[in-house]
Parts: C-alpha cells; structure tokens; sequence
C-alpha cells in the first residue's frame, strides 16, 4: 500500500493534540506530585490550581490532585516552581528506575 | 473594443491592476513607482476601483498585507522598486514559499550606495532566486497586457509574480495603450480560488515549523519536511513555461496582441548576429539591428521576457545556429558577470551550441544607451570575435580604463 501523499502545496497542520510529535521526548526530568502536599489533593476541592494555570502546554488537568500528560510534558519545570506548597518535585530522567 | 490613451508605464500598471478587480492593494511610495499606486488610491478614494487601500510604514510590511490578504482569498497588488524592494526581500521569500498568487510590479531602479533614483535592472535581478516569476516588459502596452496576464499565471500554477520594467524609460514616458475592455478581462481570468482558505471553521497552523525530515502529523499522514516543500516549489516554477506560453496565447486570441511567452525575436532568421536584453534596452537593440542591417550586417535581436523560470530551451532553439550573440543587459552579478549572461552560457552547455559570447554592461544607474552605440558594440564584438576573443565583458560607454 502506498503512504497517501502530502497534496498540501505549502506547510500547514490543523491544531491538534500531538500533531508536533509526542514532546514528551524532549524532557530530561519529570513532574512529580506529592498528594500529601499538594493543596487541592489534601482539600479534594478546587483549590490553587497554579501548576494547571502555568503550564505553557496546557498538559495539567486540574483534578485533585492534578495529573499532568507526560506524552507532551516537555520537563520545563514551571509547575514546580510555581508550586505554592513545594508539592511539585523535578526528578531528572536518568535517576528513574522506569 | 478597445479604448486607446495616452499613458505612462505606470498608469498602464495601474489600469493593469484595475481592470484586474484586485481586492487589495498595499504600498509604500518609492521613485520610480510611486505613481501607480499613488493613481490606484486616487480610483480606491472616488470609489471607482472597489478595493482595501492598505496605508503601512514600509515596504516590508506592505509584503506582509499582501501576504496575508492572499492568503485569506484576496486578489492582491503592489508595486515598488530598488531600495523598497530590497526592503521587502524576506517577505518575498514568503509568499513565494506560502504560494501565493501576489502580482506585483517592479519598476526597475539601480541600488545605492551612492544614491540614484535612475534606471537600471539590479533591484529585481537581485531578488532573483526568491522563488517569484519574473517578467519584462519592453513598452506601455505589454505592461497593461502582462499584468493582466500575470494574474491568471500566478493563480493557475500558485506562485507569485514579478512584472518588471525600466524606470523612468517606460514608467515615465507617455506611449498610446490599447485598455483592454473590462468584461473581456473578467472572462480572460477565472476568479482566484486559494490553494488553502484559512478560515475560522477551519482552523489551520500556516508554515509552522517544519523539520529537515517528513513527519507523521496527528491525524497520522506523513507531512512533507522542508525539502519536499522547497522541491514543489522549484517543479511549480519549472511547470509555469507551459502556463506562461499558453496564457500568451490565449490573450493573443482574446485580445489581439501577442508579446511572446517566454522570449521574443526580431529578425531573427538569417542573423549573422543576435544581440540579446530584457526590457526597454532589448527594443533599442531591434532598433540597433535595424542600423546594422543598413550596415550590411545581417543582426537581430532575442528579448528574454520570462526570466524566472528562465526559458532555457527556448534560448537553446533562439541561438541553435547563431554565429555571434552579444548580451546587454542592466545589472552585473559582482565578481562574476551579467545574470542574463551567464544564465545563457549555462543554458546552452552541453548542447553542442557554442557560439562566441560577449557580455555588455549597460545603463547602470540611469547611464544612456543609444541605439548606435548599441549598434556600435555589436560591430566591435564582431571584429573580436573574428580575431578569435570568444568570450568578453565590456562596460559599455564607461570610463573603465
């Protein structure tokens, strides 16, 4: 079979997820929370949220606690830093027994 | 029917333009140009052309208006020249790379430094390898014709276009033009459908970033990398001969006048010697053929009037049994020189046509060129070549010794 072509005459993509590749990829440390410090996991409400608000890739869902995406979580940090309970740890890649 | 005026070049441009219904139209003045746009906002202000007349602060930007109303399925013009074109230089790249169908007139105007508002062809033979046709046009009439045409090549094979003429020598001069009727144009251009409508149903990221390799996109086709892109470019380009020559002919059928697809030639048959142009200097030089053959000289003239894509077998059947050819043309390729020269030489490689050529630097920065003196060199070039020189550059009426 062959692959359908490209009939685009120049470069387009129609917005969607994963449509850049799984970024995923490009992190060398991950995300992870600690329940037991996270705000909104330890009030089970709607509480905070930061991590969620900051995320420049839209990957954190807002549960309690939030679950971040590491299929496209490109490692940048941000949700740990912004963090107000230090619940975020950035643990680098090559330190995970996965 | 035709409706004959007097006009310079740039209200021919201008008429080009409006017979043509464009939607948009974004400028910056600049001289030589200034004068097509400048009548195009006069018609856009009394109503008589309904179009955006988009004021910006520079030529770069003008490019991006063009860019963008193009994209969204605007027929788009512009005009400009030298320095404002040079300005626009990166976006050139964009709509060309973007395929879009923008027209645009470059009137042609030397560089600086030092300064010069005057005639010359190195502003657009520096854009050269952006990705745009390119056409030259040798009086008032074939710019009116050439615009109009140049729309319904840029919207068949998606590329830009590039109308190209003499500063001052043609913009302006005032030559009786033929306006051709407006309903007749109407039916000569089919109404511009976009290769991609961008639009707010259907959402699409334009030129992102695109890696060396193809890639999977979401929906799991495998998206051409940048240079599949680049290679649909080059094969657009290459493909536009056809659409070029068969557009000439169907405006040739259309309304009477045929100002050659790729090139043209003047007599041409029996040449001992071809002299070779794009532009206003190539209708000099027929009448320097003219000269030559009360001379006793059997010469004629071959205009290149497609530049990019460069016509190169018709350059092959042009000079197939020419004994001489000399080339005369505005703009030197520093260091090496004329672009129209050695695109020629190159065309001709390998094919077992190989004549004698002189190149002749001529007119930089407004510098007169008379029909005699054109005459003049080809004599000389002659004589060299006679003498067995096969190959020489020349600046013509400059002080170089």
């Amino acid at each position: 079979m062959d692959e359908p072509k490209d009939e685009n005459i120049s470069a387009m993509s129609k917005p969607a997820i994963g449509e850049a590749g799984r970024t995923g990829d490009w992190r060398d440390a991950t995300p992870v929370i600690d329940a037991a410090k996270c705000i909104p996991a330890v009030k089970n409400r709607a509480a905070c949220h930061l991590c969620w608000l900051y995320c420049p890739e839209g990957i954190v869902a807002p549960g309690c606690p939030p679950t971040i995406d590491l299929n496209y979580c490109k490692g940048c940090g941000i949700c740990a830093e912004e963090c107000p309970a230090k619940a975020i740890t950035m643990v680098p890649n090559e330190e995970k027994t996965t | 029917m035709s409706d004959v005026q007097i006009m310079t070049g740039n209200t021919a441009a201008a008429w080009g333009a409006r017979l043509s219904q464009v939607q948009v139209v974004s400028a910056y003045p600049i001289t030589p140009s200034t004068s097509v746009t400048e009548t195009i906002a006069n018609w856009v202000e009394r109503g008589e052309l309904k179009a955006e007349y988009v004021r910006v602060e520079s030529e770069h930007s003008v490019m991006t208006v063009c860019v963008a109303a193009s994209t969204v399925g605007a027929r788009v013009f512009t005009s400009t020249s030298s320095h404002g074109l040079l300005y626009m230089h990166e976006q050139l790249h964009w709509a060309a790379g973007s395929r879009l169908p923008i027209v645009m007139c470059c009137i042609n105007r030397s560089v600086g430094a030092p300064w010069s508002i005057f005639n010359d062809q190195q502003d657009s033979i520096a854009q050269r390898d952006t990705g745009w046709i390119q056409i030259y046009c040798r009086d008032n009439q074939e710019i009116v014709d050439t615009v109009i045409q140049a729309y319904r090549i840029a919207e068949t094979v998606y590329c830009p276009v590039m109308v190209c003429y003499d500063g001052f020598v043609l913009s302006h001069t005032l030559m009786p033009v033929a306006l051709p009727d407006a309903e007749a144009v109407a039916r000569f251009q089919p109404p511009y459908k976009p290769h991609t409508l961008l639009c707010t149903e259907a959402p699409r990221n334009i030129n992102p970033v695109i890696f060396p390799w193809q890639r999977r996109d979401a929906e799991g086709v495998l998206r051409d990398g940048y240079m599949e892109m680049r290679f649909k470019l080059q094969h657009a380009l290459e493909g536009a001969r056809d659409v070029i020559v068969d557009t000439g002919k169907a405006f040739a059928a259309a309304f009477g006048r045929d100002h050659g697809g790729m090139l043209w030639g003047y007599r041409t048959e029996d040449a001992e010697v071809l002299l070779a142009g794009m532009g206003s200097i190539a209708t000099e030089a027929t009448m320097a053929a003219d000269l030559l053959r009360e001379q006793g000289i059997r010469a004629g003239v071959v205009g290149v009037r497609v530049y990019r894509p460069f016509p190169r077998e018709e350059v092959r059947n042009a000079f197939r049994t020419a004994p001489a050819i000399t080339v005369f043309e505005k703009n030197i390729s520093y260091g090496y020189e004329g672009a129209l020269a050695a695109d020629i030489k190159a065309a001709l490689y390998g094919t077992g046509i190989a004549p004698p050529i002189h190149n002749f630097i001529a007119g930089l920065g407004g510098r007169d060129v008379k029909a005699r003196e054109l005459a003049e060199a080809a004599r000389e070039a002659l004589a060299a070549m006679a003498a067995g020189i096969r190959e020489r550059q020349s600046w013509l009426n400059c002080v170089t010794g």
